[in-house]
């Protein structure tokens, strides 16, 4: 469906003029260099100064594309990332053969992003309570689901079952990986049961929204949060807006599909600035733990839990 | 979205088959519902906006039992189809379906959803009201259901619009329908910027009932009369008889523990992948 238009056109796309932000903000990279300008405002801006608020313009609080590691560093607390499932690569079921051989296409977006797949999970400590943490790279194939995302959303899942913590994962995708087919198709099943589980059991998911979400992913596990946030101005919906311009031939109204619009509409709980992103999941955390008696802090938590080791 | 294809031969089987499976003339859910159930009852509406179209469901018999009936619903006439939507679900059409799913798992009868859509619809109004959710919460839900569902692909199975309604302890494909995460057209589209060469897309995506249950996605393949089923209608529809009236039994004997942790199992196990030195599918 549409939603793969924007996750894997985009290189091609970037190539062309294309006066959309939206557009222009997927191959934000931000240059080696004292100034950076905000592709958002346009302003130039102290890049030290982008970097310390966790790479947001300071002048119109655009969030710039973060990696996995930048996104492990706001969240968890420091060293306490303990990745499970790094191992898993995927395979080519279908043989499938685009300009490139699939196999390929994944080779080549190990070697860009030294990942070996488009999510990594593990388990962490926010202000020392522990949770399953889960995040997307975008870069890795627009984020695609495909066999081997889908089984790490579900372990990441029965992980949390087991030690009976909040799973959160924070989602940047374009939705289903084509070049799987049926079986990414099959990975909407497969995660959605998973987080099926933790709900029958009350063990908590938090869904984290970022820019952009749509598709195989954000039409299952990531809109079945028990909390659902979302960065500012994410994208998320269903299909991508050039798909759905182009089915009724209109023009899409303004702020459409941004995470505000999801949020007036009811389809999340909030919109989160990154800055206070880890503040707020570590307050959730400690709400919807439970045996709640003390009382709960945004700041710290004096009483931790031993640490596990995978 | 492309919901109409070319129709000219390209010499390639499988765009024939996709052709087939799209075609007009082929039954809908409705047509299955009339021949395969008795005294159905059509049940409208989500109880939260509206009666969505594309989706038809309601209550029937079979043999000595009172089932469930879910399908996508393409239309007929021009007219029809436009009404319904080309098949293409709104949010409240997914709400609907649940709604009536929850109503069978009360009441104990066993589910039939017949698949037959391009897709959930794309639109500014299936977004505002959440199309994302809707498919989510049907496809987690589903795997809570304490009944049989038993699911049909019928004509075209698309993406997650079609599996919104099929997570079931049996799904089957007629010969000629299709399944795919995604249409050849703009499959072809985004690999080769021209949805022209979507026949190539097909090829590549493996959509074809043959292929699903090759990849084991699929239980089993509903034979269709050379020409497609609307070319004898009465032979499939004996055939598919045969398969509820088999799987109702052996499926209605299980504890609903049994039941769904086996559901939980048949997707867990979808999605090759390999692991250090390990393959796995």
């Amino acid at each position: 469906m549409g939603w793969l238009s924007r996750s894997h056109s985009k290189e091609k796309t970037s190539e062309k003029k294309i006066p959309e932000v939206q557009e222009v903000e997927r191959k934000v990279r931000i240059p080696e260099g004292l100034w950076i300008k905000c592709h958002l405002c346009r302003q130039i801006v102290y890049r030290k100064e982008v970097e310390k608020a966790g790479k947001v313009c300071p002048k119109c609080n655009y969030h710039f594309p973060i990696t996995i590691d930048e996104r492990i560093a706001q969240l968890a607390d420091p060293d306490s990332f303990v990745e499970f499932a790094g191992n898993i690569e995927p395979l080519d079921p279908l043989k499938f053969t685009d300009s490139m051989r699939y196999p390929e296409r994944v080779r080549l977006a190990q070697k860009k992003t030294g990942l070996t797949e488009a999510l990594r999970i593990g388990v962490c400590r926010i202000n020392g309570r522990m949770a399953v943490l889960g995040v997307f790279s975008f870069g890795f194939m627009g984020g695609s689901m495909g066999s081997v995302v889908g089984e790490k959303v579900v372990r990441a899942a029965e992980r949390a079952l087991e030690l009976k913590i909040p799973l959160i994962l924070v989602t940047a995708s374009g939705g289903a990986r084509m070049q799987e087919g049926i079986f990414s198709l099959m990975q909407m099943a497969r995660t959605s049961a998973a987080i099926s589980r933790l709900h029958e059991n009350a063990v908590p998911f938090f869904s984290v929204l970022t820019d952009p979400t749509f598709g195989g992913v954000s039409a299952s596990f990531a809109m079945l949060g028990d909390v659902i946030l979302a960065e500012p101005r994410s994208l998320i919906g269903f299909a991508g807006p050039r798909v759905i311009e182009q089915t009724i031939k209109q023009q899409l109204p303004e702020g459409f599909q941004r995470a505000e619009f999801l949020l007036s509409h009811g389809f999340l709980d909030m919109v989160v600035e990154r800055g206070k992103l880890r503040e707020t999941l570590s307050l959730l955390i400690c709400h919807f733990r439970q045996s709640g008696t003390s009382r709960c802090h945004s700041e710290g938590d004096p009483e931790g839990e031993a640490p596990v080791r995978d | 979205m492309e919901t109409h294809s070319k129709t000219e031969k390209t010499g390639n089987p499988i765009w024939e088959n996709v052709v087939i499976a799209r075609a007009q003339d082929r039954p809908t859910a409705l047509d299955y519902t009339q021949r395969l159930f008795t005294n159905f009852v059509e049940l409208h509406g989500d109880r939260g906006f509206r009666d969505d179209p594309s989706i038809v469901s309601g209550i029937a018999g079979f043999e000595d039992r009172t089932v469930a009936v879910i399908g996508h619903q393409k239309g007929k006439s021009f007219k029809d189809r436009v009404s319904r939507n080309f098949g293409m679900p709104h949010p409240e059409g997914y709400r609907k379906a649940l709604r009536i799913m929850r109503l069978a798992e009360r009441f104990k009868m066993p589910i039939v959803t017949f698949i037959d859509t391009p897709g959930a619809f794309p639109g500014i109004e299936a977004e505002e009201r959440g199309q994302i959710e809707a498919v989510a919460r049907n496809i987690m839900e589903m795997f809570q259901i304490k009944v049989p569902i038993i699911s049909f692909v019928i004509g075209e199975g698309g993406s997650g619009g079609a599996l919104a309604i099929g997570v079931g302890d049996r799904v089957y494909m007629l010969e000629n329908s299709i399944y795919s995460v995604i249409s050849p057209e703009a499959c072809a589209a985004i690999l080769w910027e021209d949805a022209g060469r979507a026949p190539e897309a097909a090829q590549s995506l493996n959509i074809t009932a043959s292929d699903l249950l090759r990849l084991k996605i699929v239980d089993g393949m509903v034979e269709e009369p050379p020409g497609g089923v609307q070319k004898d209608f009465s032979v499939v529809v004996s055939r598919i008889k045969l398969i509820l009236s088999r799987d109702f039994e052996i499926l209605s004997r299980k504890s609903v523990e049994e039941l769904l942790s086996e559901r939980y199992e048949k997707f867990r196990k979808m999605g090759p992948y390999k692991e250090g030195t390990t393959k796995t599918t």
